[in-house]
């Protein structure tokens, strides 16, 4: 063994015995003295990591600590996020219920010269029947506005000068398939059917409200109203109308009627229920179903695709938590930082020994930054796993479906990295400017 | 012939003032390969600096330093971090150990920064705990060890690179007289093996001990006996 040693020794000395005067013609170059090591085998990026670990395990009640804030600031957004990303997934739910499988289309309008509106397509009344076709459809009825002038609805033909006017309620014309399409029901007594619509016979329907208003409660007694002097017997009374809430204050007769008595031109609405993710498809067709020479004539709204509408509310994070959030990542980071300077000021004798070993300003620097990098690292990945488990915990409980985007935990946790590395830079700048024999004389 | 270890030529080092201080004024030394040498000298005297100077952690405001026979001046800091890892072994009188490694891992830590190959590294470690009597402590932590204990391993971890020279600073300070002693004894079985040693102290016990005695007085350099 000592055979060994000596050798060790001495094994230098014979690759740097060269005279001196060769020396110093060469030595611009590449100075003997230095030897030509090999990259992995000086202070490789393997020991900078052991060593970076080693700084970083040697306290471990500190390292909690110093990981707290950004744990904290860590789990504040990724719940933030994740609650946003979840509730939009809550709403959209929802709204899949019912607006998603509910198109209109009107007739598109441009503006003539003088700046009145004008209806540029004309639905046809057999709209219903062309769009029954398309896949995806399940039912389809039209709307139109009856013009009736300035003739009353009424419940009786009595002309009574001294009551007051009351504004009569609206009549809206209908084809029979559109309680259907626009999910309404009966409360008493009937809808309208096709044979009605073709006779145009002289029946109504009421809204709810509208009903109420008229009187009626009872179809059974077949009662009648008056549109001006015409009598209309009402064949039954209608609620529950979500999407087309006008109609519960309308009286409501079939189309045919509508054109026999009020000249009606044109229905100036198509209302279809379609198929969940339908949408799409049935905005594109449908335009083309009704009028295949000018589909563009027709404005469409369809519900958006899924993705779409969960971006909008995604938008819509919660700015107080996000900006909580990031307070306390700031206070981690500095939390990290003021540890880090501590640690350096604890060190200043190994710092100075590493030097004196061999180390390079760079050497140290690298150690501390990777230090509070890898404290970041942890705080990161403990912060986005408490994060992720609270926003699991709560959807839950809720019965909500919890959703969390991946990229969302993963980038969380690179975060804390990034403020690791941040937080680290100045104490590894303090740590590497350190005078190594002050530092090695000055105390333990 | 081969060139001297250490080689100072005309050395001085002042630090800007004002005052301006001159640590050392024109210091001229020679150390053949294989010397003994002790600086003695009062605190203030220029000891320091001395040593910040050989240990190629400073540089000199005048003067030339050639070590193993090339100049310093014309190395850039990488390169003195590099040739002061291969080329120079330090023992403090602090011994500087780092209290949660293990003591072959305080050795192996000389070995990152001066280019010993990952493969020889924990072989020589060995060696060297060997050398210096404490290969039945390997695993034990510094805090567990005697004052003696402690400043043996710092020797192993200065000789465990192989370095041309063994630079000492008050390496019996922090000991007793008899474990400093001890650790004395280690030293001139090390420069029975072939090795450069200095040795900077204020001890006169220690540096009586050394083949060659160099005093340090308000910066100037005699040579004693």
């Amino acid at each position: 063994m000592k055979a060994f040693f000596k050798r060790m020794l001495r094994r230098r000395s014979r690759v740097a015995a060269v005279p001196d005067t060769e020396l110093t013609a060469s030595a611009e170059l590449t100075p003997s003295i230095v030897p030509v090591i090999r990259r992995a085998d000086r202070f490789s990026v393997q020991d900078l990591m052991v060593e970076a670990s080693y700084g970083v395990g040697a306290r471990p009640s500190r390292l909690v600590m110093t990981t707290l804030g950004t744990v904290l600031g860590i789990a504040s957004l990724v719940v933030t996020i994740g609650f946003a990303q979840t509730a939009a997934g809550q709403i959209s739910n929802q709204f899949d219920a019912v607006s998603a499988t509910q198109v209109m289309i009107e007739p598109a309008s441009t503006r003539n010269s003088s700046g009145n509106e004008q209806a540029a397509g004309r639905l046809p009344w057999d709209a219903p029947e062309r769009v029954n076709r398309l896949a995806g459809v399940e039912r389809a009825g039209l709307v139109a506005e009856v013009d009736v002038e300035d003739q009353l609805v009424t419940s009786v033909p009595v002309n009574d000068p001294s009551a007051a006017q009351t504004l009569s309620p609206a009549v809206i014309a209908t084809s029979p398939g559109l309680l259907a399409a626009v999910r309404g029901q009966v409360i008493t007594g009937r809808y309208f059917d096709v044979g009605h619509d073709e006779r145009a016979d002289r029946v109504v329907v009421l809204g709810a409200r509208a009903a109420e208003t008229l009187g009626i409660n009872r179809v059974d007694s077949q009662p009648s109203i008056f549109i001006g002097e015409v009598p209309y017997t009402v064949i039954g009374i209608i609620d529950g109308v979500e999407r087309r809430a006008n109609l519960l204050d309308a009286v409501i007769v079939p189309l045919g009627t509508a054109r026999a008595d009020f000249g009606l031109s044109a229905p100036t609405e198509l209302h279809v229920q379609i198929n969940v993710g339908a949408g799409t498809l049935v905005a594109r067709q449908a335009p083309i179903a009704l009028d295949p020479n000018a589909p563009e004539n027709f404005t469409v709204q369809a519900p958006a695709a899924a993705s779409s509408l969960q971006d909008n509310i995604q938008a819509d994070i919660n700015i107080v938590f996000l900006t909580l959030g990031i307070i306390a990542l700031l206070a981690g980071g500095l939390g990290i930082a003021n540890v880090t300077l501590l640690s350096v000021l604890e060190r200043v004798g190994e710092i100075g020994l590493r030097r004196a070993l061999g180390a390079t300003k760079r050497d140290i620097a690298r150690q501390f930054i990777v230090e509070s990098a890898v404290i970041g690292l942890l705080g990161g990945l403990i912060g986005s796993a408490v994060g992720v488990f609270a926003v699991v915990v709560v959807s839950l409980l809720q019965g909500w479906t919890p959703i969390l985007d991946p990229f969302v935990a993963i980038g969380a946790a690179l975060l804390g990295t990034v403020v690791g590395l941040a937080a680290g830079a100045y104490p590894a700048v303090r740590a590497s400017n350190i005078e190594p024999i002050t530092a090695l004389r000055g105390g333990t | 012939m081969t060139a001297p270890v250490v080689e100072l030529v005309n050395v001085t080092r002042s630090f800007p003032g004002p005052p301006e201080v001159q640590a050392l004024k024109s210091v001229n030394l020679r150390v053949e390969r294989g010397d003994y040498l002790s600086i003695v000298g009062p605190s203030g005297s220029g000891k320091s600096t001395m040593l910040n100077l050989l240990g190629l952690l400073d540089r000199p405001s005048v003067g030339e330093y050639h070590l193993d026979g090339t100049s310093t001046s014309m190395l850039d800091e990488k390169q003195r971090a590099i040739v002061r890892g291969g080329t120079i072994g330090f023992v403090f009188q602090a011994f500087h150990l780092l209290p949660h490694r293990t003591v072959l891992d305080n050795v192996l830590l000389a070995t990152l920064y001066s280019g010993v190959p990952r493969a020889e590294r924990e072989d020589r470690a060995r060696a060297a705990l060997d050398r210096v009597g404490l290969n039945h402590r390997l695993d034990f932590l510094p805090g567990t060890l005697s004052g003696g204990e402690r400043q043996r391993v710092a020797v192993a971890r200065a000789v465990v690179a192989s370095p041309e020279l063994l630079l000492a600073d008050e390496p019996t300070g922090n000991l007793d007289e008899t474990t400093g002693g001890e650790v004395m004894d280690l030293f001139e079985e090390l420069h029975a093996d072939g090795l450069t040693l200095i040795v900077i102290t204020h001890d006169h016990a220690v540096s009586d001990r050394a083949e060659r005695r160099v005093r340090i007085t308000d910066g100037r350099l005699s040579e004693l006996s």
